[in-house]
């Protein structure tokens, strides 16, 4: 059983004050906190041996390669991927999407299809628009239903064998719908298209075993799951990344360079172009290595406690509408007030030193659906408790009373 | 006629008797509930400020030698803030509205508002009642 309050003495910054209030966090969907043992990771990297990878011969040079590709390791091990030259390791979850739509530009002719949800964030949409008009391939969305579901009757007529990619998010940021990606692989699969899943909100909730799954690219960011901003990873089959072409030209990419011919290195470095984020990659493994420890199934527990809980207390309060209200979802409650825009309830609550997400989260084709400006987002974490909560419900309780 | 340095002084007096932040929020909340409505058929596109999470309108016109600002936005607390510059900058020459500093806004306890990283986009607000202003007068001339 996991101990919240015990757990929350591992990140310093949830015993600050906000606006002269004890912080409550609940952006965690946007990015999570980070934990001590991190915070050291971080630390000593910089304090004990920082240095360039892969190229010196010194002795500095040598751990810092050491520790990354140990974390490399980590990853490979977390996500359960064959090979460890089938981690890439980029600048997050945006990065690998781009990567991976850049190399299909070769891979794709006039009349291809492409096949996203229309639960995507914008990142997720944006970069296969590009794609399409480099190519001419069209873009297929996928609708969702009144709860904030995918119709997968509606997948599966989509599907042809013009299909060549289907990309959807394994969870949906605005709505905490969890997708079913299963099956949405296996019968991509059957029509010959590979698949790309974003796990950017996954991850932190959820350990995807990306064999079994038998998935072709998976894309993370750690900022999500305890670790630092501006370092992710892409994972990709071997034999997908082998047909990609290099992402960037740059140092550690390459093999051989004459100003005739360039040969490429192996994987995965033909996708690492320059020097990396080297301390962040390092800080990944150990965010990795923290959740980890504290055991995936526990924190789902623990987690759908706190979603159930909120769930009921928010909707004791009369005219306030949850969004994405799917059997099958995560700890983030999308919700708004009667009459009154996400903005103000979002600008009171932060006066009371509680932080959410207001707005449209990037996903302005879901709010469209629903026809609304945006929504107020809480989403929980395994370091939240339910006081947190019981302080939500009473900030949005005042925030009405005020703004009514 | 006040200037806008005397309305500026007014609405700092008119803060200074509030002890917390919720009288503050309640008084700017109230103030949007009576902002002065932009007429609809200004509700349009050309007249969206961009920048703000919730979305603004304003409209500008020109009475003898002032200009007159009506405005509206979906949220309530962006009301309270707008009808605060409205306060301050309608029925002012142009020229009036160029030079005018807005510390005042500061001093009423509304500092975190004016990040321009701020969502709410008070700085885009500001500008765009500005540029209004320098348009007019360019016009006046």
């Amino acid at each position: 059983m996991l101990n919240a309050d015990h757990i929350r003495k591992d990140f310093p910054i949830l015993s600050r004050q906000v606006n002269g209030k004890p912080l409550v966090y609940f952006d965690n969907a946007a990015t999570s906190q980070t934990p001590q043992q991190v915070i050291d990771v971080i630390v000593d990297y910089y304090s004990n041996y920082n240095a360039n990878i892969h190229r010196g011969v010194h002795t500095l040079s040598q751990e810092a390669t050491d520790k990354y590709e140990a974390a490399r390791n980590t990853i490979q091990k977390h996500f359960n991927a064959k090979h460890n030259y089938e981690i890439i390791l980029t600048a997050g979850t945006t990065e690998s999407i781009n990567l991976v739509a850049q190399g299909f530009t070769s891979l794709l002719k006039e009349g291809d299809e492409i096949i996203v949800s229309a639960l995507e964030h914008h990142s997720n949409i944006v970069p296969w628009q590009m794609l399409c008009e480099r190519t001419g391939a069209v873009l297929k969305v996928i609708p969702m239903n009144l709860e904030g579901e995918l119709i997968m009757e509606a997948y599966n007529a989509l599907l042809s064998d013009r299909t060549k990619l289907v990309f959807v998010n394994h969870i949906s940021n605005a709505l905490g719908t969890i997708n079913p990606i299963e099956y949405i692989i296996e019968k991509a699969h059957a029509v010959g298209a590979a698949v790309l899943i974003d796990g950017a909100q996954s991850c932190p909730h959820i350990k995807p075993d990306v064999q079994a799954l038998d998935v072709d690219f998976y894309v993370a960011s750690a900022h999500k799951m305890c670790g630092p901003t501006g370092v992710g990873l892409l994972y990709g089959k071997e034999e997908w990344l082998n047909k990609l072409p290099p992402y960037q030209g740059g140092g550690e990419m390459i093999d051989q360079v004459s100003f005739e011919k360039t040969t490429y290195a192996g994987l995965p470095h033909k996708f690492e172009a320059g020097t990396p984020n080297i301390c962040g990659g390092i800080a990944f493994g150990a965010a990795v290595d923290y959740m980890n420890a504290i055991g995936f199934e526990a924190i789902a527990t623990y987690e759908n406690e706190l979603l159930a809980y909120g769930t009921q207390r928010l909707l004791e309060i009369e005219g306030l509408k949850i969004y994405g209200t799917s059997a099958n979802k995560t700890s983030v409650i999308s919700f708004n007030l009667e009459g009154i825009h996400p903005y103000d309830v979002g600008t009171l609550l932060d006066k009371m030193g509680i932080a959410v997400r207001t707005g449209h989260h990037c996903t302005q084709p879901i709010m469209d659906f629903f026809k609304i400006p945006g929504t107020v987002r809480a989403s929980f974490s395994f370091y939240n408790t339910k006081a947190e909560i019981d302080a939500l419900v009473e900030g949005v309780k005042k925030a009405k009373m005020m703004l009514s | 006629m006040q200037t806008i340095k005397e309305i500026q002084e007014e609405i700092i007096d008119e803060f200074s008797m509030f002890e917390d932040w919720e009288e503050r929020y309640q008084y700017m909340i109230d103030l949007g509930k009576d902002l002065p409505l932009i007429d609809e058929q200004y509700k349009t596109e050309d007249h969206i400020i961009k920048g703000c999470q919730s979305k603004v309108w304003v409209h500008a016109e020109l009475q003898d030698d002032k200009i007159a600002f009506t405005a509206d936005s979906d949220a309530i607390i962006t009301k309270g803030i707008i009808a605060i510059l409205i306060r301050v900058f309608s029925n002012q020459q142009p020229s009036e509205i160029i030079e005018a500093n807005t510390d005042f806004i500061d001093e009423i306890g509304l500092k975190e508002h004016l990040s321009p990283t701020r969502a709410n986009g008070l700085v885009s607000m500001i500008k765009q009642l500005k540029m209004y202003a320098i348009a007019y007068q360019t016009q006046l001339k």
